[in-house]
C-alpha cells in the first residue's frame, strides 16, 4: 500500500518498496493491526484484570492490594460455591444434550427429501439471531402466571376426551403447572433447555459438513458387508466425524461456560442467587455492586478451565497435524 | 536472453541440505534440462534462479548481473509451473498481459505482443476464455503465452508436462521443441522424466541427492554415462547391473557373471580395466545391447543360455526377462527369435557398448 | 445417507417425518411467539383463560409504541453502524494477519499462531470488567467507538483464523508466478490472492457482522445513554422497567431486532455455513 502512495522521497518510497519485499518485514508490517488490536483490548486487560483482582477496588477507589484476599472471600461464599458449581453443571449437561440432539438432527438432515435446503437453513436460525432477544420470548413463555406451556399443559389436562368438541372443565385452574423460573432446580432446567435450543443448531449443522464429507461408497461397502443402520452409524458415521466433533463440542464447552445472556434474562442468578454462573455472578459484584475486585476475581475463575481446554485443543489440533 | 551461472550454489532447510554446492554455466539461448528422481534438488535449483528460494550460500548471475538478492520480479525471467498457475479470476488475455501490465507497457504495445504469442500457440480464440473453460493442453499454451509475452532473458518451465496425459504429453513435448527454435531464448527445464530430458535438451545435467552427478548433451548421457546413477537413470527400460568379477582369461581379460557365464573382453576394453583384475565389480549393460544370439558375433565366445522367466512384448521388440547371478536382467530381443517361457535362449552381448563401475565409488571406469 | 432401499411409508414416517418435523417445530416456535404476542392487544396477553395461540383482535399498538416512544430506530442505526464498522476493523487486520501467518515465514509466526488461537477461546465475560478500565481510560465510554475498537477482540482471532485456512487452499503457484511476472509482493497479494479469496472473505465478513449484531455483554456494559445503545440492549434495558415488562412491544422488538440478521443470512446461508463450520475447523 505504501508502494502505491507518491511520497515526497522517492528514495524512502523506494526503500520502502524493498523492504516489504523481505517476508519477514512484511510478515510484521501485515501483523500490526491485528497485535496491536489484540495487546490493547486482550492482553492488557487481563493483565489489568490479575491486578484488579488482587485489589480491594470499588467502583471510584483507586484499589489497594490485597493479595489473594478476594479470592479468600470467594472461596468462603456460598453465592460462589454455587455459581462454580453451576458453571460446571450447566456446561456438561447442556453440552452433552447438544451433541446428542445435535448429532441426531444432523442425521436427519444428511437424508435427502424435499426442501432439505430451506430446512436446513431455518433450523439454524435460533444461532443467528440476537440470543438475548431469543431469550426474551423464552422469558415471555416460562412466565408465572401466562406461560404457553402452562397454558397447554392446563388445557391437556382439561379436555373432555369423551366429547370431540375439545370443551374445558369447569375445575378451569386446578392445574398449575410448573414454575418454570421460579424453584431453584427448575430455574436450571429452563436455563439449560434455551441453551442447548440456542446452540443444538451448530451443533447439528456444523456435523452435517463433516456428515457430508463421509464418501458415500463407504455407506456402500458397509451395506455389502451386512452392517444395519446403527452398526453404521457406530462403526462408519461416527469414527469418521470424530476430528469434527470433538473441536466443536470444545469450541461449545468454551462457548457455554463463559455464557451470561441467558441467566442474565432469565433469572439474573436467581433465586436467591441459586442460578447464578460465574460470568453473571461477576456481573452482579462488579457491575451491579462496584465491587471491581471481586468481579474480577470471578471472572478470572473462568481461566483454569479454558486453559485446560485450550491446551487439550492446541494438542490435538498439533496431533492431527492440521495445523 | 542471457547466460545463466551457477557458482557453488546451496541450500538448506532447518537440518537438511536441498541442494549441495552446484556449478552450472547455461548458454545464452540454450536449452538446458535438470532432471532427476524426486527430492533430487532440481526444483529448488530451479527456484533459486526464479528467486522464489532464498540462497543459502553460493551465486546466481543472469548475464553478467549478480541476482542473489534480487526479487523475482526483477530477475526479468518468466516461469511455467506445473499446474499452470494461471490465474483463475482472469481472462486467458489478462493472463498474458499481466506482467506487462504491471511494468506499465503501453496497451498497444500489450495488444501486439499478447497477439504475437497467441499466433505462436495457436490459442487466438480462446482470448476472452477463462483457465476453467480450457483443456488441460490449453492451459499448458497459456501458461507458456504468458512467459512469451514478457520477452523475458530466461524461461523456467517446472516440469510443465507432468499433468497431462500421456498421449498429450508427447504432443507438446515437440511443441515445446518448436516454440523454442521461434522463441530463441535461454531455457532453463526440470524434469523427472528421462525421456522429455533427452527428447528436449540441448544439455542434460542429472541431479541426485542435491548434487550434479554428470551434465553433457543427450547422446553423451547415453553412450559415456559417468556414474552408476546416470547410467540407470537415462535410458529406457533402465541399464541391467550384474556383480561381476573380471579374471583372466589366456592372454586377456573376461568379465564372469556367474559360474556359468564368462565373457572375453575385446582387447580395448582388456587394457582399460587391466587394473581390477581379480576385483568385484559391477558389469552394465543396456537391454537394447543384450540380444538374441547372432551368427557373425560368435568369435569372442559372447553367447550364453539362460532361462526365460518373463516375456514382454513391445511390437517391434520382446523384452526378455531372465536371471544372471541373482539379479533380474531384461534383455531386448526379436520377437521371432524369443523362445517359450521356461525355455533356455541363447544371448549375445556387445561388448562394445558394456560399461564397468567400481561398486566402492559408483563410478564408471 | 440417502432414502434407503426397502424402506417403507411407515418407518420413514417414524424414524424421519415426525423427529424432523418435531426439531423445526421447537426450533421456529419461540418466534413464532414473539409474532403472536407482538400483536395482541394488552387485553388479550394478560388473560390467563384465553387460549394464547389464537389473535382475537389483532392490532399494532405495541408496533406503534415500539416506533413511537422508545428510540428503537436510533438503537437499529447504532447497532447497524457498530457491526459494520467493527467487521470492517476485523476483516483488514484478519485479512492481513491471516495472509502474513498463512504465506509468510518470519521468526514467531508460530507464537503468533497459537497466541491468536488462544484468543479466539477467551470468551468477552472474562475480560468485560478491566475492559471497562480501558475504555474509560481512553473516554471512550458511552460511545459506539468503545464497541467498535472492542468487538475486534472476538473478531479479530476468528476472522485470522478462517482466513488463514481460506489462504492455504489458494495454490502458492498462483502468487508465485505473480511475483516472477513483475509484482511486488504486495502486488501479488491484492492482486491475485485476495481476489481470489473473496469467498472466504465474505464468510467471515457475513460470521463477525452477526457476531456484532447479536454482542450483548459489552454494550450492556459500556453503554448508558438510551441513544447510544444497540437494539439487544436498548430492548432489554427500556422495555423492561424494573418488575413491568411491555410484553407486546418487547416481542415486536426482539423479532424486528432478529429479522436483518436473518435476512442478511438468508442472502448468505452458504458463506455464513462455511464460515461457522470453518471456524471450528481452522
Amino acid at each position: 500500500m505504501q508502494t502505491q502512495q507518491s511520497t515526497p522521497a522517492p528514495s524512502l518510497r523506494e526503500k520502502i518498496a524493498t523492504a516489504l519485499e523481505d517476508q519477514r518485514v512484511l510478515g510484521y508490517v501485515l501483523m500490526t493491526p491485528a497485535l496491536l488490536l489484540i495487546l490493547i483490548f486482550i492482553a492488557y486487560p487481563f493483565v489489568l484484570g490479575v491486578w484488579m483482582s488482587l485489589t480491594d477496588k470499588i467502583v471510584g477507589t483507586p484499589g489497594v492490594f490485597i493479595g489473594l484476599g478476594n479470592y479468600d472471600k470467594l472461596f468462603a461464599s456460598d453465592i460462589f460455591l454455587t455459581a462454580a458449581w453451576n458453571t460446571v453443571f450447566f456446561t456438561t449437561v447442556a453440552t452433552v444434550f447438544k451433541a446428542v440432539l445435535g448429532m441426531w438432527l444432523a442425521v436427519l438432515l444428511n437424508r435427502k427429501f424435499r426442501f432439505a435446503n430451506i430446512t436446513r437453513a431455518t433450523v439454524l436460525l435460533p444461532f443467528i439471531v440476537p440470543t438475548v432477544l431469543s431469550t426474551l420470548a423464552w422469558l415471555w413463555m416460562f412466565d408465572a402466571t401466562f406461560s404457553v406451556f402452562n397454558w397447554t399443559l392446563r388445557w391437556l389436562w382439561q379436555v373432555d376426551i369423551s366429547v370431540f368438541g375439545l370443551v374445558l372443565k369447569e375445575n378451569w385452574g386446578f392445574f398449575r403447572g410448573p414454575l418454570w423460573l421460579g424453584d431453584p432446580g427448575m430455574a436450571m432446567t429452563s436455563v439449560i433447555l434455551v441453551n442447548v435450543w440456542r446452540g443444538l443448531p451448530f451443533f447439528a449443522i456444523s456435523f452435517l459438513a463433516a456428515l457430508q464429507t463421509i464418501p458415500p461408497d463407504l455407506y456402500d461397502a458397509a451395506d455389502i458387508d451386512g452392517a444395519t443402520g446403527w452398526k453404521k452409524f457406530w462403526h462408519v458415521t461416527l469414527p469418521l466425524i470424530k476430528p469434527v466433533a470433538i473441536v466443536v463440542i470444545v469450541f461449545s464447552i468454551v462457548v457455554t461456560f463463559a455464557d451470561f445472556q441467558l441467566v442474565y434474562i432469565l433469572t439474573r442468578g436467581g433465586p436467591n442467587n441459586e442460578t447464578h454462573l460465574l460470568a453473571t455472578l461477576a456481573y452482579q459484584l462488579g457491575m451491579g455492586s462496584g465491587n471491581i475486585g471481586q468481579g474480577a476475581a470471578v471472572a478470572l475463575f473462568m481461566l483454569p478451565l479454558l486453559a485446560v481446554v485450550i491446551v487439550f485443543q492446541l494438542w490435538y489440533l498439533r496431533r492431527e497435524g492440521v495445523r | 536472453m542471457a547466460q545463466i551461472l551457477l557458482k557453488n550454489l546451496r541450500k538448506s532447510y532447518d537440518e537438511t541440505e536441498a541442494v549441495r554446492g552446484i556449478d552450472l554455466n547455461i548458454e545464452h539461448n540454450e536449452f538446458v534440462v535438470l532432471v532427476g528422481p524426486s527430492g533430487c534438488g532440481k526444483t529448488t535449483t530451479l527456484r533459486m534462479i526464479a528467486g522464489l528460494e532464498e540462497i543459502t550460500g553460493g551465486e546466481i548471475f543472469i548475464g553478467d548481473r549478480l541476482i542473489n538478492d534480487v526479487p523475482p520480479k526483477d530477475r526479468d525471467i518468466a516461469m511455467v509451473f506445473q499446474n499452470y498457475a494461471l490465474y483463475p479470476h482472469m481472462t486467458v488475455e489478462q493472463n498474458m498481459s499481466f506482467g506487462l501490465r504491471l511494468r506499465k507497457v503501453a496497451n498497444a504495445e500489450i495488444a501486439r505482443r499478447v497477439n504475437h504469442a497467441a499466433d505462436i500457440l495457436s490459442i487466438g480464440e480462446l482470448l476472452a476464455r477463462r483457465p476453467k473453460q480450457l483443456s488441460g493442453g490449453q492451459r499448458q499454451r497459456v501458461a507458456m503465452g504468458r512467459a512469451i509475452v514478457r520477452n523475458p532473458e530466461a524461461f523456467l518451465f517446472d516440469e510443465p508436462l507432468s499433468n497431462l496425459d500421456a498421449k498429450l504429453r508427447v504432443q507438446m513435448r515437440t511443441e515445446i521443441k518448436k516454440i523454442h527454435r521461434r522463441v530463441q531464448t535461454t531455457v532453463v527445464y526440470v524434469t523427472h522424466d528421462q525421456v522429455e530430458a533427452m527428447t528436449l535438451a540441448d544439455r542434460i545435467v542429472v541431479m541426485n541427492n542435491g548434487i550434479i552427478e554428470q551434465v553433457g548433451s543427450p547422446q553423451e548421457m547415453y553412450e559415456a554415462p559417468q556414474t552408476r546413477f546416470v547410467a540407470g537413470f537415462i535410458g529406457s527400460p533402465a541399464m541391467n547391473f550384474i556383480p561381476c568379477r573380471i579374471v583372466q582369461s589366456g592372454s586377456g581379460l573376461a568379465v564372469r557373471l556367474s559360474e556359468d557365464i564368462s565373457l572375453n573382453l575385446p582387447d580395448e576394453q582388456a587394457n582399460r580395466y587391466r587394473a581390477y583384475l581379480d576385483k568385484d565389480m559391477v558389469f552394465g549393460i543396456r537391454p537394447e545391447h543384450m540380444t538374441e544370439q547372432r551368427q557373425h558375433t560368435n568369435e569372442q565366445q559372447l553367447d550364453f543360455g539362460c532361462v526365460v522367466e518373463v516375456l514382454e512384448p513391445m511390437g517391434i521388440d520382446t523384452m526378455v526377462f531372465v536371471e544372471i547371478n541373482g539379479v533380474d536382467v531384461t534383455a531386448r530381443a526379436a520377437p521371432r527369435s524369443v523362445s517359450n517361457l521356461g525355455e533356455e535362449m541363447m544371448f549375445t552381448i556387445d561388448m562394445n557398448n558394456m560399461h564397468l563401475i567400481d561398486p566402492k565409488t559408483d563410478r564408471v571406469v | 445417507m440417502n432414502a434407503m432401499v426397502g424402506e417403507t411409508y411407515f418407518r420413514r414416517l417414524l424414524v424421519f417425518y415426525i423427529p424432523l418435523f418435531l426439531f423445526v417445530f421447537v426450533m421456529l416456535f419461540p418466534f413464532f411467539w414473539m409474532l403472536i404476542t407482538s400483536l395482541k392487544t394488552d387485553a388479550e396477553l394478560y388473560n390467563p383463560r384465553l387460549s394464547p395461540f389464537i389473535v382475537r383482535e389483532p392490532t399494532l399498538e405495541h408496533w406503534e409504541n415500539l416506533f413511537g416512544t422508545t428510540l428503537f430506530v436510533e438503537w437499529a442505526i447504532n447497532t447497524l453502524w457498530v457491526a459494520i464498522a467493527s467487521t470492517a476493523v476485523s476483516l483488514f487486520a484478519g485479512v492481513l494477519a491471516g495472509y502474513a501467518m498463512s504465506r509468510l515465514v518470519f521468526r514467531g509466526s508460530t507464537m503468533f499462531g497459537i497466541m491468536i488461537f488462544i484468543t479466539y477461546l477467551v470468551p468477552p465475560t472474562l475480560l468485560f470488567i478491566p475492559l471497562t478500565g480501558v475504555v474509560t481510560w481512553m473516554g471512550l465510554q458511552d460511545t459506539t467507538l468503545s464497541l467498535i475498537f472492542t468487538y475486534p477482540t472476538f473478531l479479530v482471532p476468528f476472522c485470522t483464523w478462517l482466513l488463514m485456512g481460506y489462504f492455504q487452499t489458494i495454490p502458492k503457484e498462483l502468487e508465485e508466478c505473480a511475483r516472477i511476472d513483475g509484482a511486488t509482493r504486495l502486488q501479488a497479494m491484492l492482486k491475485i490472492v485476495i481476489p481470489l479469496a473473496i469467498p472466504g472473505i465474505l464468510s467471515a465478513g457475513i460470521f463477525a457482522f452477526t457476531l456484532s449484531w447479536n454482542e450483548f455483554l459489552y454494550a450492556l456494559v459500556f453503554i448508558h445513554s438510551p441513544e447510544t445503545k444497540t437494539i439487544p440492549v436498548g430492548v432489554t434495558s427500556e422495555l423492561i422497567k424494573g418488575d413491568v415488562f411491555f410484553w407486546g412491544s418487547l416481542m415486536a422488538g426482539a423479532l424486528l431486532g432478529s429479522v436483518p440478521v436473518a435476512i442478511v443470512y438468508s442472502f448468505f446461508v452458504e458463506h455464513y455455513v462455511s464460515g461457522m463450520t470453518g471456524a471450528v475447523k481452522g
